[in-house]
Parts: structure tokens; C-alpha cells; sequence
């Protein structure tokens, strides 16, 4: 296996991980306070998954010769970059919602496409992860239609929500085309099937029928469906914004990576336990 | 540093799915021993009831072929073509 091929997949995969797990953060913040015993065993059955599907790619990662314990240092020393998107606030319930419905709806664009990627292990946590995101995607769509079709005050929510979630879910692709450094190499190395625009577009194209039937508008001006391209026409995304947010200065930035070394922390303890345990069964038995 | 940072070890993941068949293997995790690895197998792999058995081993244990012999050490398979069904010429008509 080339050597460079061998790096971006690790970077690729590792990265993919890491925003799994920090994705547990923005939805783990409302397990407390969901509205409902139902919409909170189904909001810790969907946090559960991320933290699954965190350790299904850590695992495919590992193949590859990363240990865990590097790609853990890099996540929590914060050189190792996790999908932007989490680095905004779930201000309302209905975040909730607009996470499930756009967020993961983004994802499972990206991560249809990387089923059919040039390696083995990647691939099939793709196929894993996919089965288990649709559920994701529905469960956020409910909550969506269920505040749409609420009082006004909830509508409201409804449509906030979608008003700060819509552009950070678009910068979820990445960059256009032309501006993204690692895309080309990683197209012809086949480790990525489709193009960020290409993708970006296909998520626009389904998602804008889903905000009609919940009579919520996207905001964006310049959104019009343009017969000729046989696809929507949608304005342009902040640069600036997508910039500062990966360079890490989104608004809840600190807040996720010190969530995260608090939590690795605190579970030292535990970790040193186990190992004592085992180590003091290992010595019975051989005695 | 104390003990925190030690590693827990790499075990590999063996799941039978409830239609039958083998247990095919579906990831890997690091658990301190076994019983802990069982764990954590059933709730990163069988949460929605993929399975009705789980082997874990531990990853240091496993003994693979490498993918360097693989020409040599597979070569005995490749001259006896008679092993397969299709190396035989039988009229069509026939049903065998």
C-alpha cells in the first residue's frame, strides 16, 4: 500500500471518527431536557449510535497501523480536525430536530457515496453507519413536523432552527471544488467517489421539497429551482465563516475539545481499575 | 503518568447473525479483559439484534497469512483446476 494513500486514509478515517464522537455533544446537551420519556430513550439511542459508529472508524482506522491512543492525543491536544458543524450551539429543542433532519440528512449524503470507497474496512463502516443514520435523519424530520405543525411559538422554534442550521449543514461538503487541496488526489486514489459541490448539490435537491412539506423557508434568497440544470440554484456560502469555524474558532469550539479531555479524564479511573482487575484474574488463573 | 495511560489491549470482534451462517468477523475494540470486551461487543455491535452469539479474541492472538507469500503460499490451490465442478465435460442436456 503506498505510503501517501496509507496517511490520508488514516487522516480521513481518524477525522470521521472524531467527529462522531465530539457529535455526541451538541444532541448529548438536551438528553436532560427532552420534552418526552419517548423523544429521550430516542435521543440517547441516537447519541449511542455516534458513540458506535465513533468506534466502528477508529477500528477501521486502526487497520491501517494508527493506534488509538494517537488518534485520541491528536482529537484531544486539538491538532486533529472534527466536522465543524459541532461547533455550534443547540440553543432550543428544536435543534434537536434540525441536527436529525439536516445534519445527519447531510451526512448520510457524504457517507452514501463513501460506501463505495477504495478501501475495505472504510467502506464497510459506511455500510454500517448508513443502515443506522436513516433512523437519525427520521427521528429529526419528526421533531420537525411536530413543531411545524405546533402552536406559533413552536413553529417559531421550528424555523430558527432552520435558520442557523442551514448554512453550517451546506459547509458540511467542504469547500467548492476548485478550492479543495486534498480532493483531487483523493478522487483519483478512488477514496472519494464524489465531489463536494456534486454532493452539496444533492443534498440541496432533496432537502428543499422536506422544508416545503414542513411550510419552513430555507433561508436563503437566491434559492430557486432552475429548470435547465434540472437542479436548485442556491447563493453562496460565508467562506469567512467556514474559515473561522475550522480553524477553530467556532462559538462553541473550546466548549467540545474541554468536554472531551474532561471526559477522558474522568474515566481514567476506570480505565486503571479494569486493567487491575484484569491483571489480578490474569495471575489466579495461571496460579 | 501512572497507570491511566497504560493501553487497554486490541481484541477482535466475531459475530453469528441469527440467520445462521458463520460468525463473521465486524470490527475490533479495546476492553481490559474479556468479559469487559463481551461487553462493549454487544453494545457496539449488536444493537439492533445483529446477532445471537459474540467471539471476541484478543487481536495479539491472531496468526494471518501475510499478503507478501500470498503467491507462494496459495500456489498448491492454483494446477488442480479438477477440483472445480466446471473442469469436467458433461452433455448439457444432461442433469448432473
Amino acid at each position: 500500500m503506498p505510503d501517501d494513500y496509507r496517511r490520508t486514509l488514516i487522516r480521513q478515517i481518524s477525522q470521521h471518527a472524531h467527529s462522531e464522537v465530539v457529535g455526541q455533544l451538541p444532541e448529548g446537551n438536551w438528553i436532560t431536557r427532552a420534552p418526552t420519556l419517548r423523544r429521550k430513550a430516542i435521543l440517547l439511542a441516537k447519541v449511542q449510535d455516534e458513540a458506535g459508529h465513533g468506534l466502528y472508524l477508529y477500528s477501521a482506522a486502526e487497520t491501517l497501523g494508527a493506534s488509538r491512543e494517537e488518534m485520541l492525543d491528536q482529537l484531544l491536544s486539538g491538532k486533529a480536525k472534527y466536522a465543524s458543524i459541532f461547533n455550534y450551539a443547540t440553543l432550543s429543542w428544536a435543534d434537536v430536530g434540525a441536527i436529525g433532519w439536516l445534519v445527519d440528512g447531510a451526512a448520510i449524503v457524504n457517507q452514501i457515496s463513501l460506501c463505495r470507497t477504495s478501501y475495505g474496512p472504510y467502506a464497510r463502516a459506511m455500510v454500517r453507519i448508513c443502515k443506522e443514520e436513516s433512523f437519525h435523519q427520521r427521528q429529526g424530520y419528526e421533531i420537525m413536523m411536530t413543531l411545524a405543525r405546533g402552536s406559533k411559538e413552536q413553529r417559531a422554534m421550528a424555523q430558527d432552527a432552520l435558520n442557523r442550521w442551514w448554512w453550517p449543514t451546506l459547509m458540511m461538503f467542504g469547500p467548492h471544488d476548485a478550492e479543495s487541496y486534498h480532493s483531487q488526489q483523493s478522487m483519483h486514489w478512488k477514496i472519494k467517489r464524489q465531489s463536494n459541490d456534486e454532493l452539496r448539490q444533492k443534498f440541496v435537491n432533496q432537502t428543499v421539497p422536506q422544508a416545503d412539506f414542513l411550510g419552513l423557508a430555507i433561508p436563503d434568497p437566491e434559492l430557486e429551482w432552475n429548470e435547465e440544470r434540472g437542479h436548485y440554484h442556491f447563493g453562496e456560502i460565508d467562506w469567512e465563516e467556514f474559515s473561522r469555524v475550522i480553524a477553530g474558532k467556532g462559538p462553541m469550539s473550546r466548549d467540545r475539545l474541554e468536554a472531551r479531555r474532561r471526559a477522558h479524564e474522568e474515566g481514567g479511573w476506570v480505565r486503571e481499575a479494569a486493567l487491575a482487575y484484569a491483571e489480578k484474574q490474569g495471575t489466579r488463573a495461571a496460579a | 503518568m501512572g497507570k491511566t495511560n497504560q493501553h487497554l489491549p486490541l481484541w477482535e470482534v466475531f459475530i453469528r447473525s441469527k440467520r445462521g451462517l458463520d460468525h463473521k468477523h465486524v470490527g475490533s475494540l479495546h476492553a481490559a479483559d474479556a468479559e469487559q470486551a463481551m461487553q462493549y461487543a454487544r453494545d457496539t455491535y449488536t444493537r439492533r439484534s445483529e446477532g445471537c452469539s459474540i467471539w471476541i479474541v484478543r487481536s495479539a492472538d491472531i496468526h494471518a497469512s501475510q499478503a507478501e507469500d500470498s503467491a507462494s503460499f496459495f500456489d498448491p490451490a492454483d494446477d488442480k483446476v479438477y477440483r472445480h465442478p466446471t473442469f469436467y465435460d458433461i452433455p448439457e442436456d444432461l442433469k448432473i
